[in-house]
């Protein structure tokens, strides 16, 4: 059973629409990530995805890959990643996928990287630089222990791709909302909307859309036509510049932008 | 199958496509693009007729005896890359890449580059068929390279100084792949090694084959026989493949990669990728590369800018594994001894990438013997190292000996 499609389908039910918040685990610090995390499922989020610091980040603009190197700089590890998300599951019931580049867990052993995530209560996997043609070690992985696996879709997808990232893809599909890296905007690309679009009519069940939004206003607009707004650099942004409670904030606001409340 | 003949997208188990979903697309275009052109003879004849008119090929070889007889007698044999039209082997991938790159109606070309020879070639290329040039330039190598800023400048790009990571290479290259993801309507991304996602390696390669196919030749009819070894730097490993491809099938000839060991492969400051490494993904390609338990990525080390990548093309991963070709680590002392060895008894100066093979050639002709022939691929001129060498040897008026 998808932990996440659950989240989204319980999010739609009573807000109309979910929020999905990114920070990166290890930022400010181990154990301040995990307190983040659990505000920002406190504070209106419906899905947590909680990155893992990589030292070559090529989807990630400035303020992540700031983030994601001071927690490297702490000297974060791998293993303390199942800790920490073995601490947030324990203390909220919101689905948190990992999202991870792909060396890390292939250096970890894919099958024992994903029996430990299950063990630690975390929902499956967010790989962005891990395409479905490359995935075989995930895919018989995230079967045998039951996790989701969310892969990106882009603008520049064809009909067939996107078809594979649908097939691939269980809790939903990541829908690139511009060509870029992550990073704030001040409106989100016209290319979300068409993007998402071709997903339905190939029958995409649930699909979120990230890159990009950092805004209530922007959360609606993506949720009149998505299942989920993800929203990354905004949150750590906030979480930088103001610690727990400027970021328990933002998750406020941005929630204030899903279509309907319960 | 000759291993020759190898196309991609996998070289064994090294090479695919780890990469995010937005840049397929674009992959997918070249790969069918650069398919396209091997079929037309137009391309062909239209980069033969650069590399005949503009690059200044085919490059000569040079018999070095003076230097030979430091590597125990054996036959020491130069292929001259330095010679090429900006100094070193770079600029024959460069020129079939912008020539794709022109086919398929990009108006811009961003590179990486590490010593700045790659990031020179492509400035140099984007000068001469009118397209925009931005590189992408660890802010370490912008210091220890500032002659090749300064050139890439006069050509008329923009060099972008990468200011995170180990602010390398390595960076460089992450810098390039987030421009190319966000600009992949307009712009092409000259990768300037065997590395990245298919169809890079098979490509990149393919545009610099010619450096073997004509050192063949040339080795054949000056000395009436094949080579025993062939020697070459590796930090991606083009030059090293370009020139080994032509002899990958010819089993008597010994096929020797020379990495950067810096400060030597007992100290952490290496970039010792196939000697110290493990498999894992890189760049857009799995291969061997410096990684901690995490799989996290090694900071590298190497005097030289050019060979400071913790990773290498999945092809040179492949070759090691099937045991065709043997990579040794060779230390910036012995690569400094080489190149001023080079400068003093042949008048050749060399880069501090390719001094890295010639530390080796040194090496392999005292194992061989004095019956040996040596062809070692002198990917280029060492202008460029003028003040780290200055600085490593003292030679400057006023500086300290
Ligand atoms: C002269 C020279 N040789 C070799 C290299 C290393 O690159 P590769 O291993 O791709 O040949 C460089 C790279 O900058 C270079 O400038």
């Amino acid at each position: 059973m998808s932990l996440v499609e659950t989240g989204l389908d319980a999010a739609k039910r009573a807000t109309g629409g979910a929020l999905i918040g990114y920070l990166p685990l290890g930022f400010p610090t181990l154990d301040e990530s995990v307190e983040a995390a659990i505000t920002l499922a406190k504070n209106g989020v419906d899905v947590l995805e909680l990155g893992l610091p990589y030292s070559d980040p090529v989807m990630d603009g400035l303020v992540i890959q700031q983030a994601t190197s001071i927690a490297l700089e702490n000297g974060f590890r791998i293993s303390d990643a199942f800790d920490a998300l073995a601490q947030i599951t324990a203390e909220v019931e919101t689905p948190a996928l990992v999202m991870t580049y792909w060396n890390p867990v292939l250096a970890f052993g894919v099958d024992s990287f994903a029996q430990k995530l299950k063990e630690a209560g975390g929902a499956g996997l967010i790989t962005p630089d891990l395409i479905p043609d490359e995935a075989q070690l995930w895919f018989d992985a995230s079967e045998h222990y039951d996790l989701d696996r969310v892969f990106l879709a882009a603008p520049s997808s064809s009909e067939e791709r996107l078809k594979r990232a649908i097939e691939s893809s269980r809790g939903f599909v990541y829908a690139v909302s511009t060509m870029g890296i992550t990073g704030t905007r001040k409106d989100v690309d016209t290319a979300a909307v068409s993007l998402v679009t071709k997903l339905r009519e190939l029958e995409a069940e649930h699909v979120g859309v990230g890159l990009g939004i950092s805004s209530a206003e922007q959360v609606g607009e993506v949720l009149s036509y998505a299942d989920g707004a993800i929203v990354g650099s905004a949150l750590v942004q906030a979480l930088a510049s103001g610690g727990v409670e400027a970021l328990a904030q933002t998750a406020l606001d941005l929630a204030t932008g899903k279509p309907a409340t319960a | 199958m000759a291993l020759r003949d190898e196309l991609g997208p996998y070289f064994g188990e090294f090479g695919g496509r780890f990469v995010p979903e937005s840049l397929i697309a674009a992959l997918d275009e070249l790969a069918a693009a650069y398919e396209l052109t091997k079929q037309d003879p137009t391309f062909a004849q239209e980069l033969t007729h650069l590399h005949a008119t503009y690059t200044g090929r085919p490059s000569i070889i040079t018999e070095v005896p003076r230097f030979a007889e430091h590597a125990g007698g054996a036959r020491i044999i130069l292929k001259r890359e330095d010679l090429n039209h900006t100094g070193s082997h770079k600029i024959n991938n460069v020129l079939g890449q912008a020539l794709l790159a022109k086919r398929l109606g990009k108006k811009r070309l961003i590179a990486e580059t590490g010593a700045g020879q790659h990031g020179v070639a492509t400035a140099t290329a984007a000068a001469l068929f009118g397209m925009e040039c931005v590189v992408y330039m660890g802010q370490v190598d912008t210091e220890r390279q500032a002659l090749n800023v300064a050139r890439m400048r006069l050509l008329g790009a923009t060099v972008i100084p990468v200011t995170n990571g180990s602010r390398t290479l390595k960076d460089a290259i992450n810098e390039a792949l987030r421009d190319w993801v966000t600009n992949v309507d307009t712009t092409h991304y000259l990768l300037g090694t065997v590395a990245g996602p298919h169809p890079f390696p098979v490509m990149v390669r393919d545009f610099h084959k010619i450096i073997g196919e004509e050192a063949r030749a040339q080795v054949l009819s000056l000395t009436g026989r094949l080579p025993d070894a062939v020697a070459a730097c590796v930090g991606g490993g083009s030059n090293a493949i370009g020139i080994f491809h032509a002899f990958l099938d010819d089993a008597s000839v010994g096929l020797y990669g020379f990495e950067a060991a810096g400060r030597g492969i007992d100290t952490p400051e290496h970039a010792a990728t196939l000697t110290l490494g493990r498999p894992g993904v890189l760049h857009g390609a799995r291969s061997y590369m410096l990684q901690d338990e995490d799989g996290q990525t090694m900071e590298s080390h190497s005097i030289s800018a050019g060979l400071d990548y913790p990773g290498v093309g999945p092809e040179h991963s492949w070759l090691k594994d099937l045991g065709r070709a043997t990579y040794r680590p060779v230390t910036d002392v012995a690569a400094m001894d080489a190149l001023r060895l080079l400068s003093r008894t042949e008048g050749i100066i060399p880069a501090i990438e390719t001094a890295h093979g010639l530390a080796g050639a040194l090496e392999l002709g005292k194992e061989l013997g004095s019956d040996a022939i040596i062809l070692v691929n002198l990917s280029g001129r060492g202008d460029k190292d003028m003040q780290t060498a200055a600085e490593y040897f003292g030679i400057l008026d006023g500086a300290p000996n």
